[in-house]
């Protein structure tokens, strides 16, 4: 079969009987995985960071974008910048390090150096070269085709023709003002990255980072272990609704009886949690009344921003993203994200509540990536066994939190991306 | 009745070395008494100082003494999916050394490689072990184990499952 026609059959939907089929394939086939370099990964609003990593002028981080290495700065006149980490002469990369402080960075192989905003600032021998060398711009590093911030996270595009990111946003951009609304004085990410492969497909990791109809088996035992503090939680259960927010965006939002450091107080915080978690809720009444303080304070988001940004605001909230290096592995990258100005108190359950759930040695992370990985064994019998099934809670008016239609908004949007003729 | 004092690497490396034999058998409830009450089990994240806090930087592990039990009850289920069936594993831990003596504790680093096979794959995890140990009067206890990785992140390894 051609990677064309493998694209035709990629999903099968059937209204009439509310079945939406994912062909496995999509999880399996190198050639799709290059049609996604082209297709999405090249096309898409993609995330690059948050500007608080980049709290003082000359600071910097290296991470890797889409398969790229990426210089992310901040000049001495507070002005960001997104950059290909390698050096216009001869291609090394010209920033070795993970995140830090410089005034320029010079390649360690010939030597030149750049200025905070990449610009060619110095070449060992520069007589031997012409006086208009750099009158192009040609000796400066390249800066990534589309650069955009909304409320803090700041997002790349290599496609130029893209549309600017808040319309890529469509109705994620709510999402994303629900995680910014919290502080006054900004979100910031906190120091340490969560930095691991899964030996799996990445789009089993979108799909399992908004699902919540797999907590009841694959998270049994982090279940048993809220119940074992049962006294200490809140009398809330699980229950909301899932959403398609378009583009491909989706959310599921619900309640849930673990606390929030912004702001379910739960009681195994105490009266001293009760006094600091009350003094945020009524701040936030004050600032949004109480309908959004409510929903800010009481309801859950595990939002994706397509193709592959996670944003799970739960016991604590998580910046999660991930690119396939093979068919059946990814690299993912998490961070844990928090009000700038909270208490050293609120940081400390905020990050004691992360790890309890979320990452590599959480209670329930390990669980999630031995899922995707024996998902992704399941598809050698591709062949044969061709389809994944998630019409749960299709033809539904109002599908629960627990139904599929948030991954069925991912899997549409996906299929008409990699069907998109050029410029689309 | 043995004091701190007489406490010399020999008898330090037999306490780690029976650690090690206890987590590599899975006999993890014996293997939690060797934690005083107020213990704390750190695994910081590897772009972070080794001696970081967990209250204001995110680890990948950092369980005190209520989470460490809850841990070990989780991996005695069968539905701790991670680690049922059970990985195989093998903690080597080598270079002790006792680095300061305080008045009722010793710091002690050990290098340490832990191996963990299961469904036809063999990871390593690579670092260094970093412990505050007490004398009570059942002998020696930890008081804090810090893991501190040598890799650049959990890559391959993708999780920390098991107890390193």
């Amino acid at each position: 079969m051609t990677a064309e026609a493998a694209l035709r059959e990629a999903i099968h939907v059937d209204n009439g009987r509310n079945l939406f089929k994912v062909s496995r394939r999509n999880f399996t086939d190198p050639e799709i995985l290059a049609a996604e370099r082209e297709q999405i990964f090249d096309r898409c609003w993609l995330y690059l960071g948050h500007t608080s990593e980049l709290a003082k002028p000359g600071d910097f981080v290296t991470r890797v974008v889409a398969g790229r290495p990426i210089l992310f700065t901040r000049d001495k006149a507070g002005e960001l910048h997104a950059m290909f980490n390698t050096c216009p002469h001869r291609g090394a990369t010209v920033c070795r390090e993970r995140h830090g402080n410089a005034n320029a960075f010079q390649c360690f192989y010939h030597g030149w150096t750049f200025g905070q905003d990449g610009g060619l600032r110095g070449q060992p021998g520069k007589e031997s070269y012409d006086e208009n060398f750099n009158a192009d711009g040609g000796g400066d590093m390249v800066h990534v085709p589309r650069f955009e911030v909304y409320r803090d996270f700041a997002f790349v595009c290599f496609d130029p023709k893209a549309v600017p990111l808040v319309e890529y946003l469509a109705g994620g951009a709510e999402y994303l003002d629900l995680v910014a609304d919290q502080s006054e004085a900004g979100m910031t990410i906190v120091g340490g990255t969560q930095d691991y492969s899964i030996r799996a497909n990445w789009k089993l990791l979108t799909e399992n980072s908004i699902d919540g109809y797999h907590a009841a088996t694959t998270h049994a035992t982090y279940l048993d272990y809220l119940k074992g503090t049962a006294g200490a939680l809140a009398k809330v259960g699980l229950n909301g609704v899932g959403r398609d927010l378009g583009n491909g965006h989706a959310v599921v939002e619900y309640s849930a009886p673990w606390g929030r450091p912004v702001a379910q107080w739960i009681p195994a915080w105490g009266e001293d949690g009760k006094r600091e978690v009350e003094g945020i809720h009524a701040r936030l009444v004050e600032r949004f009344g109480e309908n959004k303080a409510d929903r800010l304070a009481f309801r859950n988001r595990n939002l994706l921003i397509f193709p592959n940004l996670i944003i799970n605001d739960v016991m604590a909230i998580t910046v999660r993203t991930f690119y396939p290096t093979e068919p059946d592995l990814m690299q993912v990258c998490a961070w844990a994200i928090a009000p700038a100005d909270e208490s050293e108190w609120a940081r400390k359950y905020r990050l004691f509540n992360f790890l309890e759930f979320l990452g590599p040695g959480g209670f329930a992370t390990p669980d999630d990536v031995e899922a995707l990985e024996h998902c992704q064994r399941g598809f050698q019998n591709v062949k044969e066994a061709r389809w994944n099934d998630i019409s749960k809670g299709m033809g539904l008016a109002e599908p629960s939190f627990d139904d599929e239609i948030q991954i069925r908004a991912f899997w549409s949007k996906w299929n008409d991306q990699m069907l998109a003729g050029p410029g689309a | 009745m043995t004091t701190l004092n007489e406490i010399g690497r020999p008898e330090v490396e037999d306490f780690l070395f029976y650690e090690a034999e206890l987590l590599d058998e899975w006999r993890l409830d014996e293997w939690l008494t060797l934690f005083t009450e107020d213990a704390n089990y750190y695994v910081p994240s590897t772009d972070v100082a080794p001696d970081a806090s967990a209250d204001n930087n995110l680890f990948y592990i950092a369980d005190d003494r209520y989470r460490l039990e809850a841990r070990v009850a989780r991996l005695n289920k069968r539905m701790a999916h991670s680690e049922y069936p059970r990985s195989k594993t093998r903690h080597l831990v080598s270079n002790v050394r006792i680095r300061e003596r305080e008045a009722d504790s010793l710091f002690v680093t050990a290098a340490f490689i832990t191996y963990r096979s299961k469904d036809d794959v063999t990871d390593a995890f690579v670092g260094s072990h970093r412990y505050r140990l007490v004398l009570t009067d059942n002998g020696l206890k930890i008081r804090e184990k810090r893991c501190v990785l040598d890799l650049s992140g959990l890559k391959p390894q993708g999780r920390i499952s098991i107890i390193l």
